[in-house]
């Protein structure tokens, strides 16, 4: 989340789309109804069913699955063509005023630059034009035709109401009924804030799903304001944690990228990812990424790691390939992997495609599981009537389960959707033997050490090198961690302005990531948490629920990266002088001399209003980007494309070109093609989701949860039922190319049919909470219908739309 | 009187033993709640965070046992923090489970083994487990470790060993396995969080 949970009662409209948070965030959704109760805020949900949510909307339109990008990208054209955009906002903030390149176009469902060998693009061509000196050049008219806004306008303007309609299923008075709740958000003092969780990102098209809103939200001027922002209701109570800690193959912790094998040296590895600024006095603030990297390897090898030696660059792998969770299974597939260790994480349940999941599995040498629960993962081997067909003897793979203690019975902390990083304490011990991840983890590893030290093996330096500096090797305490991520000096830390000024003393945490070096001298394990435990001591334990703000900001209540900010681009709440658009609502305001007011600013805090220092100081332009130049594969602007399994056969956009039915970019391994459905013999979309009484595959363990909702079961409307003969309560089996569940059918007015393309399309929905183990009956995998694909840029998989057929069982 | 039922609590814990509630001016309204109470004085509350959704609930855990040496303690109720600025005290359908998560009948208690082809799990000790694991990541490691690639870069890799992290644990174990893998040069390595 940009803003916070609490923050969302300072909107003035909620749009909730993407996402359910009144069944999947509920304690969460409290503060929508707060908003509604407290400021006669709206609530708005775009949703497949009719929700929980959208049962206490203002007001409720239905979209098909996978059609999020033809809504929204029609409400960028109203917000343009009817002049509802925050005007001061669009211009200073965002790159609505750069000059892209001549070179650049999009035609027929293609950006300039596809290889369609290599399905990838060449991204030459969307780049701003430089000046001279390498800065981006700007019309402050808005008119030239290169510019972002005029591309913007033009790129959408294919996205007319009955295009919407068409494509989406939505009406379109409907749909134009929620463009005018938006539209009335782009005046300066008007917010709104998106609600978004996996059904956004659930697509093949997911990050551009995010990045369509984005747009929409810089263009009302809704980012950095309280009530405001683009906000992600993510799933584990520690999701934001783990991302942060970067446990991604291309990813080192704080979102530093990892080295591929084109990051020859230190030196081009840090070159490569160290922006220039791409106009004149922004802080471009990834400028410090050495600092960042250097005390990471400060935390990870200790004095080992020196300048002589590249602080130790070349102990770190380089990867050469994709090594997400589709690319891993894919791999394991082609027998290319020996071993696994999967550590709270049940992939045979949570990855699509189980059918493969299952057979990639069984070609493993070893699998080692770490959990607090008996999953179907470690259990894969074992047959489980139809719910998991195996042949047990002909399964050669050696598996340990290893019992893990849970959240009631570890100290340590959690980082919540909000950012904020919360310590929680150990209440008793876990049953029978569990020990806790970290021991687990230290268990395996200082034994490994110890072979190595003993028998020597490849590359043993890293290894035996690995700073380890815990009181108890094998029992490393949540504690040591925790400073540890966070960071201290390693040498007297002095002002990079007066080197007389000691501002860390050798040995002290440090207060803040702005004092890590790039020379050594400081170590971070992590530097966007730099900060969370300072000569202070533990800010993450901090429990003063106080408000003096009044927008809920709760300062004092464990500690908020980056720098205890609780919104992100709170520089943008105000105008180019320095003055909060909504001085009711006032998140921070320059006073004359500083920045400060009701939030950690997010702008140096002695650059004055004059010096046109932008918000988006993570941006080598230090404005946002309506117009993606970096970082997107798929295209700098979102186009809608199909499921990858469509029910049209066709993308309404773009009808005769075969190249741009579903995302050109998309990654398709060999054999995926053939395991997607076609709709003559799978015509009704499904979508999975959750249910307000379980979570995910872990509740059905639980035996109240478990008598809340019992049994699987998939939800239909009444006219397909009445096609189909299935009647209520009745059984059914529910096939997709790849696999089949059988399931209680529920015949409810909550999903209806959608006309889409000239023509009726209608859903099955899939609530997937069941397995083959829990105190629930058991169920089939949900999963064993999804398809083995995912989003263009980061490989998330295709959860929310695929094709389906469903008869009486 | 008009006490919050935390209030009540404190105040009943207090005086419990030494004076009736008439006596401290008790309406017989609270009186009635003394029953639940009375189950909860004696108990240790924790802090803690319910780990299902990312609203990261506050929970209060209630304890039989003071945590000192030699007492085991259990878990008796869960309910939500008061003082937790988001949720306020509340709990939603899931976490008002959570007390029967932690005393689930499918939590596993030892480590076991499931040898190739068997058909059950074997219970073994944790020397034995760390042991066997540690072998079969060396063998693997030394067998298929790549120091440089064709072009002669140095990447000192490992990819035919993959791990997968939770999102439902901690940071600090999240942060630690991140470093032990890499230390390790694995590159094959992903969250929950992507999916």
């Amino acid at each position: 989340m940009t803003n916070h949970w609490v923050d969302i009662k300072n909107a003035d409209l909620i749009l909730i789309m993407g996402g359910n948070a009144a069944e999947a965030h509920p304690c969460g959704f409290k503060w929508v109804m707060e908003a509604k109760a407290t400021r006669k805020a709206k609530l708005v949900v775009v949703d497949p069913r009719f929700t929980r949510s959208a049962a206490v909307s203002d007001f409720y339109a239905p979209i098909r699955p996978g059609a999020d990008i033809a809504f929204l990208g029609g409400v960028i054209r109203y917000l343009l063509s009817n002049d509802k955009i925050h005007h001061d906002y669009v211009k200073a903030y965002t790159n609505a005023s750069f000059l892209i390149n001549e070179g650049f176009g999009f035609a027929d469902g293609l950006f300039t630059g596809y290889n369609a060998d290599k399905r990838s693009y060449d991204q030459a061509s969307w780049q701003y034009q430089l000046d001279a000196q390498g800065f981006a050049q700007i019309d402050d008219t808005l008119q030239n035709p290169q510019c972002v806004l005029q591309i913007l306008k033009r790129h959408y303007d294919r996205y007319t109401p009955e295009v919407v309609s068409q494509v989406t299923g939505t009406p379109q008075a409907d749909f134009l009924k929620v463009c005018e709740f938006i539209a009335d958000t782009s005046a300066p003092d008007r917010t709104m804030t998106i609600c978004y969780a996996l059904g956004w990102t659930h697509h093949t098209v997911g990050t551009q799903n995010i990045r369509t809103m984005a747009i929409i939200q810089l263009l009302l001027g809704n980012m950095g304001m309280a009530g405001g922002g683009v906000n992600a209701l993510r799933g584990h109570s520690n999701v934001q944690g783990i991302t942060d800690q970067g446990f991604y193959t291309e990813m080192l912790p704080g979102y530093l990228g990892s080295p591929s094998d084109s990051d020859k040296t230190r030196e081009e590895y840090l070159a490569k990812r160290t922006p220039k600024p791409v106009r004149p006095n922004q802080m471009n603030y990834g400028q410090n990424f050495p600092k960042w990297h250097t005390s990471l390897m400060k935390a990870w090898f200790g004095n080992a790691a020196t300048a002589d030696n590249g602080f130790c660059y070349d102990w770190l792998p380089k990867k050469e390939a994709a090594y997400d969770v589709l690319a891993l299974f894919e791999q394991m597939d082609r027998g290319r992997m020996n071993g696994f260790i999967c550590q709270g994480f049940n992939p045979q349940a949570s990855v699509p495609h189980k059918a493969k999941v299952d057979g990639a599995l069984a070609k493993l040498k070893f699998l080692v599981v770490i959990d607090p629960l008996a999953t179907e993962t470690a259990e894969f081997w074992k047959h489980h009537k139809d719910f998991n067909e195996v042949k047990t003897d002909a399964i050669q793979t050696e598996v340990f389960r290893l019992p893990a203690t849970c959240f009631a019975e570890q100290d340590g902390t959690f980082t919540n959707s909000s950012r904020v990083i919360q310590w929680h304490w150990k209440g008793a011990d876990g049953p029978g033997e569990a020990l806790s991840d970290l021991d687990i983890i230290a268990g395996v590893f200082t034994r490994l050490r110890a072979l190595y030290a003993k028998d020597g093996g490849a590359f043993p330096e890293p290894v035996l090198g690995l700073s380890w500096p815990y009181r108890i090797a094998n029992q490393p305490n949540p504690e040591e961690l925790t400073m540890e991520m966070s960071g201290k000096a390693l040498a007297d830390v002095t002002d990079l302005k007066d080197s007389t000024k000691v501002l860390a003393k050798a040995g002290e945490q440090l207060s803040g990531f702005a004092q890590l070096r790039d020379d050594g001298t400081t170590a971070s394990g992590n530097w966007i948490y730099c900060g969370m435990w300072s000569q202070a001591g533990n800010l993450t334990a901090r429990r003063d629920p106080s408000d003096p703000t009044g927008l809920g900001q709760s300062h004092n209540w464990g500690f908020s990266w980056p720098a205890n900010r609780r919104i992100l681009y709170n520089r943008a709440s105000c105008d180019a002088a320095g003055k909060p658009w909504d001085a009711s609502r006032a998140v921070i305001k320059w006073d004359g001399a500083k920045w400060a007011g009701n939030d950690i600013p997010d702008m140096r805090p002695d650059a004055k209003p004059e010096e046109g220092v932008m918000p988006f100081i993570m941006n080598q332009e230090g404005v946002a980007r309506l117009f993606g130049v970096e970082r997107m594969l798929d295209g700098p602007l979102p186009e809608h494309y199909e499921p990858y399994e469509t029910p049209l056969g066709l993308n309404p956009m773009h009808p005769d070109n075969p190249l741009a039915v579903s995302n050109p970019a998309a990654r398709i391994y060999p054999g995926v093609l053939e395991s997607l459905g076609k709709a003559d013999e799978f015509p009704y979309v499904a979508t999975t989701y959750r249910l307000v009484e379980h979570f995910h595959f872990w509740t059905k363990h639980a035996v109240l949860n478990a008598i809340t909702q019992p049994e699987q079961f998939v939800e239909i409307g009444e006219e397909l039922a009445r096609e189909k003969g299935i009647r209520n309560g009745g059984r059914v089996r529910v096939r997709s190319k790849r696999g089949q569940i059988l399931a209680v059918a529920v015949v409810t007015k909550r999903i209806r049919s959608f006309g889409v393309n000239g023509r009726k399309v209608h859903m099955v929905g899939i609530p997937f909470h069941w397995g083959f183990r829990g105190a629930t009956h058991p169920g089939h995998i949900a999963n064993s219908l999804t398809p083995f694909i995912g989003d263009a840029n980061i490989q998330t998989p295709e959860f929310k739309a695929f094709l389906v057929t469903i008869e009486p069982a | 009187m008009n006490v919050t039922r935390r209030q009540f609590l404190q105040i009943t814990a207090a005086g419990l033993g030494s004076s009736s509630l008439a006596l401290l001016g008790f309406s017989p309204q609270p009186a009635l709640a003394e029953i639940r109470n009375f189950k909860l004085a004696r108990t240790t509350e924790t802090r803690n965070t319910c780990p299902y959704c990312s609203v990261s609930c506050g929970v209060l855990l209630y304890s039989l046992g003071d945590k000192s040496k030699n007492v085991k303690t259990e878990i008796i109720h869960i309910e939500g923090d008061p003082d937790n600025p988001v949720n306020r005290g509340t709990l939603c359908p899931k976490g008002a489970g959570l007390l029967d998560m932690i005393h689930s009948a499918d939590r596993l208690k030892y480590p076991e083994v499931r040898e190739p082809g068997a058909s059950d799990w074997k219970r073994i000790g944790w020397d034995e487990a760390f042991e066997r694991i540690a072998k079969h990541l060396k063998s693997d490691r030394d067998a298929n470790f790549i120091k440089t690639n064709d072009a002669g870069v140095t990447v000192n890799r490992w990819n035919t060993t993959g791990f997968l992290a939770s999102s439902a644990a901690s940071n600090e174990a999240g942060y630690l396995l991140h470093k032990v893998a890499r230390g390790l040069g694995v590159v094959a390595l992903d969250t929950q969080a992507r999916v």
